[in-house]
């Protein structure tokens, strides 16, 4: 009798980093781009100093700012990282273990990265 | 049709090239210009990155990332990234009743343009919430 080794499947939990970023960068991306690329670089029509250095620092000690700053940071880049890996497929581009490493890993260590410097903030 | 040995005993075997096939058809180019705006998703998060390790790192390298943040190459690339995000939402939110569970309300299924109406307004909601906030915010 030969048995069946059934392993967990990564793609639903792929999917949800996907699907969630997707909703994030849908509901405040435009926005977020527009303060923080547009608005505050020409001081209009917000002042350029709503991210002074102290300003930043006290907004980004906040425990639900920082939650903030981390989800956007990281599943941004989750949904990022699984839309261009399937557009690699799509263009017939390789998709082997190279290009998975090169999209969900960089994925990954966005996450890390953005973690251990928002505790670093908080510090 | 025939079998493939025979075919390719003959270097004839037919395979359709697939090179290009995006740009035929104004479905699939749409499809993958909603594909590329994660390009643009890609961008933003490194840019945020780059500021929370830049005021994580203090005061001076703070000041170098804003500074980087107003140079008129930034601007072009966040008005661009704008339009990405922009698409994004768009587009988003207009598959939106494709890719979710059919949602039932009294017995009846809701309506694709319902959904992604619904989603419409809850973008320009949360996008009113931010701006509310940077405004109770700004010094």
């Amino acid at each position: 009798m030969t048995t069946l080794r059934l392993r967990p499947s990564r793609a639903p939990l792929l999917w949800l980093l996907f699907g969630a970023g997707g909703m994030l960068a849908a509901l405040v991306g435009p926005m977020l781009v527009f303060i923080t690329g547009i608005a505050v670089p020409l001081g209009w029509p917000l002042p350029a100093d709503l991210l002074s250095y102290p300003r930043a620092m006290s907004f980004a000690q906040n425990w639900v700012a920082r939650a903030f700053l981390l989800a956007v940071i990281a599943l941004f880049a989750w949904h990022a990282a699984h839309r261009i890996f399937h557009v690699l497929h799509d263009l017939g581009w390789p998709t082997g273990r190279l290009a998975v490493l090169a999209c969900y890993g960089t994925a990954a260590l966005v996450t890390v990265v953005a973690l251990v410097a928002l505790v670093a903030v908080g510090a | 049709m025939t079998s493939g040995a025979d075919e390719t005993r003959q270097g004839h075997r037919y395979v359709r090239s697939m090179a290009g096939w995006w740009h035929r058809n104004p479905v699939y180019f749409w499809y993958m210009v909603r594909e590329v705006t994660a390009v643009g998703v890609a961008v933003y998060a490194l840019v945020l990155l780059a500021g929370v390790v830049s005021l994580a790192l203090g005061e001076a390298s703070w000041n170098r990332w804003l500074a980087a943040m107003r140079s008129p190459a930034s601007i072009a690339l966040h008005v661009l990234l704008l339009a990405g995000m922009v698409c994004h939402a768009w587009s988003w939110f207009a598959i939106m009743p494709k890719t979710m569970p059919m949602l039932f309300v009294g017995g009846k299924r809701v309506a694709a343009s319902t959904i992604t109406r619904a989603g419409y307004a809850a973008a320009v909601a949360a996008a009113a919430l931010l701006v509310a906030l940077a405004w109770w915010l700004r010094p």
